[in-house]
This record gives structure tokens, sequence and C-alpha cells, in this order.
């Protein structure tokens, strides 16, 4: 008998980028800059207003971001349709192009097109959710983040912040909009640019929903002092602010994150039923959810990751000799009930 | 179970694989229909390869770029592009464009109606072109996902989310809404007008009685349901999407409502495609591992046409008259079968 053909790795699929952003923040500079760089790739562009901005590329398809809920009776429960049709046509053109890159309206929610991935059987065989980027004014965003909730939705949901236009604002307005976005979403990478002049190693090829690339969750201002020298051409003021440890705390009225940890074993049959139930109940409110677990008498690691009530987990390899075995989840959302979910989570520590 | 395989029933059931001719294509096809008895074999790109038998396949340019869909009412191959245009192809071959988008946008969808009218979308607008008549068009509420006409009279069935719209595009009349919440992909009318059924994006046909638009809900599919087809003389509706073919039945009034659908052809592998014979009471279908066998429907019996080959069916099609049977494989090959 002839042995069934391999999966396809996480190496075949298409990548496909979110760019994600309020209106003139800077996406479609980034969007150009990254069709315009010598990298040798051919990149699909799916942009919503068709023909009405200049993207000088071949294959550019117009969306409609349309968007609808599945028959479960859930609001939280999104699909992007005319996403699902255009990955099916471009699937059709497989060859001519290496990358996809999505970009959504300002007003737009990332969580349909990520649930998109987790839904669709097509989507996911061919292709392969890599990041939501979302690029933020320096100037407007801290505004933004007040009167509009989609810009919050934005920031909370980012792999990838491209914190732009940092030349227009002063070095305590950065740090002010920088410490609201880390009230929001401590773990996303956060880049300073002027004009997005970000490496595009930096917004591209992240892996940000392999579940196998769930290495560390930690948050990224941890990391900060050796992640945040992009601004090459502007150095003047910037090393009078030390991101890494001057840091303003700010707490966000309504988005926050939540990140459990222990050092102790982790029933997986008490931990499963919790956080099935955790996303059936508050999934609607529970924007982001990943986790590396270390089950009792397990020798690998499991690893998770979620969007609203959607989750997906597996074993990912085997823990390594000498490495603390510590199971860590995290959980960026909007009305978290943190008690609630601290509590569940002690639970679930095997006897 | 041990050493015997049972996804392998070439052990097990007849064969007619030595009776198949292998064709072979210039590229790999994503459906495939006939016009008489050539095979239009329609690649996911550009062309479409007509094969007179045996003979080699002619390839002939359809459109500039990806082809989206597909439609035969058995004289004209009618096909949809991502080059904004519609063509028909007959059987020799030549083309002729019925439409060509003014945005350029990707047409979806195209349907064909057994007096000559053509149907196609882009995006959110259907379009209809009856014999002598100028092009009309609707505006659905969002984009169309399916298109069908009604088997009698001039009357188009457009599938979007959260249901489907009954438009008679030579009528006055507001057109008619069936609502069920969802996207709804696949549309196709029962042969006697008195059931709609699409197939949505979740696991799972929706059905409609005409008469008085109750509902009809066809679920417990593990997988999206890509491919479905009536059965000769209309008695049930045989579709993909599970490791058997599942056929709901329609022959009484009530439709499949409160009954539970016939399960034939299991396998360890997903259906892909399935094709009705035209008139005989049997079927063909297509599975994931490459495994297509004919099934009689009225004791499940099966005949293998391909083995299994690893490389999944993409398509399968019979001819009017129920002589051939033709299919293609994802990988890129293809066959003929002649009974
Ligand atoms: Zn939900």
């Amino acid at each position: 008998m002839s042995a069934a053909p391999a999966p396809s790795s996480a190496s075949d699929k298409i990548p496909v980028t979110v760019l994600t952003g309020y209106l003139g923040a800077g996406k479609t500079t980034l969007l150009n800059r990254i069709l315009s760089e010598n990298h040798g790739k051919k990149y699909a562009v799916i942009v919503n207003e068709f023909g009405e901005i200049g993207i000088d590329n071949d294959l550019v398809i117009g969306a409609d971001e349309e968007v609808f809920e599945m028959n479960n009776g859930c609001v939280c429960c999104t699909v992007r349709g005319d996403l699902v049709r255009i990955m099916e046509g471009l699937m059709k053109r497989r060859g001519k192009f290496d990358a996809i890159i999505l970009e959504t309206t300002g007003l737009a929610d990332p969580a349909p097109v990520a649930q998109t991935f987790f839904v669709d059987e097509d989507v996911q065989t061919k292709a392969r959710l890599d990041a939501v980027v979302t690029v933020a004014d320096a100037k407007w965003l801290s505004e933004r983040l007040k009167d509009a909730p989609e810009a919050k939705n934005q920031i909370a949901f980012a792999d990838v912040i491209v914190l732009n236009k940092t030349d227009l604002v002063s070095a305590s307005e950065l740090a002010e909009v920088e410490a609201r976005i880390r009230a929001i979403n401590p773990y996303a990478k956060l880049h300073r640019t002027e004009r997005c002049q970000v490496a595009l190693a930096d917004v591209l090829e992240r892996n940000a929903f392999d579940l196998d690339r769930i290495l560390d969750i930690e948050p990224d201002f941890l990391e900060a002092g050796d992640d945040h020298d992009h601004d090459h051409d502007h150095d003047h003021g910037h090393h009078h602010h030390d991101h890494g440890h001057g840091l303003k705390h700010y707490h966000d009225e309504d988005m926050q994150s939540l990140s459990l940890r222990t050092d102790q074993p982790v029933d997986a049959d008490k931990f499963m039923t919790w956080l099935q139930d955790l996303v059936a109940r508050d999934g609607a409110r529970i924007l982001r959810s990943k986790g590396i677990l270390a089950f009792k008498d397990d020798d690998e690691r499991y690893v998770f990751q979620g969007v609203h009530m959607m989750l997906e987990g597996d074993h990912q390899r085997k823990w390594n000799d000498g490495e603390a075995r510590e199971s860590r989840v995290v959980f960026i959302g909007r009305d978290l009930p943190e008690q609630a979910i601290r509590d569940g989570f002690a639970k679930c520590v095997a006897a | 179970m041990a050493g015997l395989d049972p996804s392998a029933p070439a052990a097990s059931i007849a064969s007619v694989t030595d009776r198949v001719s292998a064709l072979s294509l210039p590229q790999p096809a994503a459906s495939v229909h006939f016009l008489g008895t050539i095979a239009a074999f329609v690649g996911s790109e550009d062309n479409v390869m007509l094969v007179d038998g045996t003979a080699e396949a002619r390839t002939i340019a359809a459109h500039g770029g990806g082809i989206l869909c597909a439609a035969t009412d058995g004289k004209r191959l009618v096909t949809g592009g991502d080059d904004g245009r519609v063509v028909a192809i007959d059987r020799r071959g030549e083309v002729a464009e019925l439409a060509a988008d003014a945005k350029r946008r990707w047409i979806d969808s195209v349907a064909l109606h057994p007096d000559g009218a053509v149907a196609w979308s882009a995006g959110k607008t259907a379009f209809v072109r009856a014999p002598k008549q100028e092009v009309k068009s609707f505006e659905a509420p969002s984009t169309v996902g399916g298109l069908a006409f009604a088997p009698k009279g001039l009357r188009l069935a457009i599938a979007h989310y959260n249901g489907v719209t009954l438009w008679f595009p030579n009528m006055a009349a507001k057109p008619e809404f069936l609502e069920w919440k969802g996207s709804h992909l696949g549309v196709a009318f029962s042969a006697d007008n008195r059931f709609l059924v699409t197939a949505m994006h979740e696991a799972a046909l929706h059905g409609w009685r005409l008469a008085d638009n109750k509902h009809m809900r066809m679920t417990g599919y593990p997988g999206r349901v890509r491919s479905m087809d009536w059965t000769a003389g209309g008695k049930f509706l045989a579709t993909s999407g599970a490791d058997t073919v599942i056929l709901w039945p329609f022959a009484s009034k009530d439709g499949p409502m409160g009954k539970e659908p016939l399960m034939l052809a299991p396998l360890k592998a997903r259906v892909n495609v399935v094709a009705c014979h035209p008139k005989e009471e049997i079927l063909a279908a297509g599975y994931s591992d490459g495994t297509i066998l004919m099934v009689r429907i009225t004791d499940g019996g099966e005949l293998l046409v391909r083995r299994k080959a690893g490389d999944a069916v993409a398509a399968l099609a019979w001819s009017a008259d129920g002589s051939r049977l033709a299919f293609a494989s994802e990988g890129g090959e293809a066959g003929l079968l002649v009974l």
C-alpha cells in the first residue's frame, strides 16, 4: 500500500498578512513599501477601496469586507465571506504569487478575518494567517482610542504594531501613546517609525498564528531595549527616554490583557473543560487567547490559541531537559472577568 | 483490521478500471462537462481543453486569467473568469464573448437555462440575458454565492448571505426572498420545481419547499458540500462532503423532512464530487484519495472506475446520453470511460 500523501506543512501554505489601521495612519505607505522593496517576492494584494488608492502591483483584488454570522446564534462567530471567495479564486492562480497582503478598512474588526482561517477548511488547507499588523498614528492614536472602539480592537488584535509618524510628536507624547498601547496589548511587537520605515522582516513572515512558533508569550516591552531603535535617521531626543523602564502605566477602562502562570503541573482534562467553557461563555469578550501548558504526566508542551470562541491547540514538542515546566496563558479582551478567570485557572492545577 | 486495508476496494469489488482510457491534459482541470460526446475540461487558468474520444486535447484560450465558474446545457460551455468576461465555447472550439464586466470584476458564477438564457454574477450583481433580449441586472443584498434557473419559466434563484432571492427578470413582480441565516453558495432547483436547495458555507444544506417556503435542514456533514446532483428522475439529491455519498430523498411531497438520508459507498476518504447518470439510477463518486466508484442507488452495488491514487478527484461528468463518464484529478490526470 502506498503511503498517504504527507499533509501540507505550514511552509507550503501561502502566508497572509493582515494590514489594519485607522484611516491616515500610513497603511498604504507601508503597503507600497512592501511592494516596491527589492525582495524578489510577488504579492497578491487584497484591498478594500478598489482602484481608489494607488497601488502598483500586478495582482490587486477588490474586497467587499462582507461579514456574515455563522448559524450558531452567536454574534461573535463571524466569517469574511468575500475572503473565502477571493481565496478560492486566487488559489487558481497559485504559482503567480508567493504571499498575500490583505488590507482592511480603518473601521474593520480584524476578528472575522482571523476567524475565517479557523473556520474555513479550504482557506485553512491552502493559506495561513501570518500576522495581524496594525499601523497606528503616533499623533492621533491616543484620541482614537478614546472615541473609536475599532481602533482599540485593532491594537488589541495586533501581533505587530507599527507606530508611525513618531516625528510629529514629542518624546512625552510618544511615551504616552506607547503606554496606552501597552495597557491594551503588551504582547505585540512594537516598532516606532516615520513614514513606515520598518524593516520588512519585522512585519512579514512573522508566523504569529503558527502553533509551532508559540515559543514565548512574554510582554514585548521587557525586551524593548534591543528592539526599539529602527528610526536610524532620527536619533535626536531618542535616547532621552528609555522605553524599557520609564514606561508609564495605564489601565485601559474596557480593553485589557490578562496573564496567568503556574509552575505546578496542570490537569489536562480540567483545563480543557475550563477553557472551552470560558470561551463558550465569555468568548464574545475575549479577542485573542494563547497559551503554553505543562500538563501532568505529559512530556510534551501543549500549545493553543484562539480568537473569540474559536480555539485550536496541539502538542508542540517534548519539554527540553532542564527547561522549566511552566504553564502560561494570556487573554486579551474587553471587560474580562479577571477574578473568575484567575480562580478558574487556579482550579486546573493538578491535585 | 490488521493487514486488510478497508479503503482499498479493489480487492473486493468489480472493477472497470481496465476499460478507462487515460487522457493527457496540458494542464490540470477543475471541472469537466460534455458537449455531445466531446469532453470539455475546464482548466483553472485561461484554458478549456476539448477532448474528442481519446484524441489529443485541443486547448482553447478562453480567458486571460483564472476561470472561476462554468456551466453547460450540453450544446455550449459557458465560463466566467477573473478577467471579468463571460464566454461561450461550442464543441468545435469556437469562442464567443457573451459579456465583459465594465469594471472588470471577477465573474463568480454562471448558469444556463434550457431555452438559451444565460445568467452570471459579479460581486453583488446578478445578470440575465435571455435570447434576443437586453441584459437585465439585479442587485442582491450581498455577494452572490450561486445561481440557478428554475426548470420552468424565466426565474433565477440567487444565493447570497442569509438566504436566496427568487427573481423573475421578465416580470415587474417583486423578487421573493427566502431567508435563512448564513452564507449560501451552491443552489439548485429540483427538476419538478417543488424544492430549492442551497449548499452553505458551513457543512450543511438548506432547503425550502417552494409551495409554502417550509424549511429543510440537512446537516451532519463533516465538511462543506461542494458538489450536489439530482439522481435520474429527481428522486434523490446526491451530495459530497462526507466519507459516504449522502443522498437526500425528494420523491415524496415533504422531501427529506423527517427522513434519514441514504448513505452509499463508504470509504476512508472524503467524497469530493458526485455526478448522477442522466437516465439510470446510478451515480459516480470521486474521493479525496483518488478513488472513483460507480454506485447503483437501488442496492448500493459498487464498481471501481479508478483506484485509490493519492491524488484527489477534482471533476466528474456524464455525457447527456449516459454512455460516457469523464474525470479529472487535482494532480492533472484525466480519464474517459465509455460504457
Ligand atoms: Zn461566538
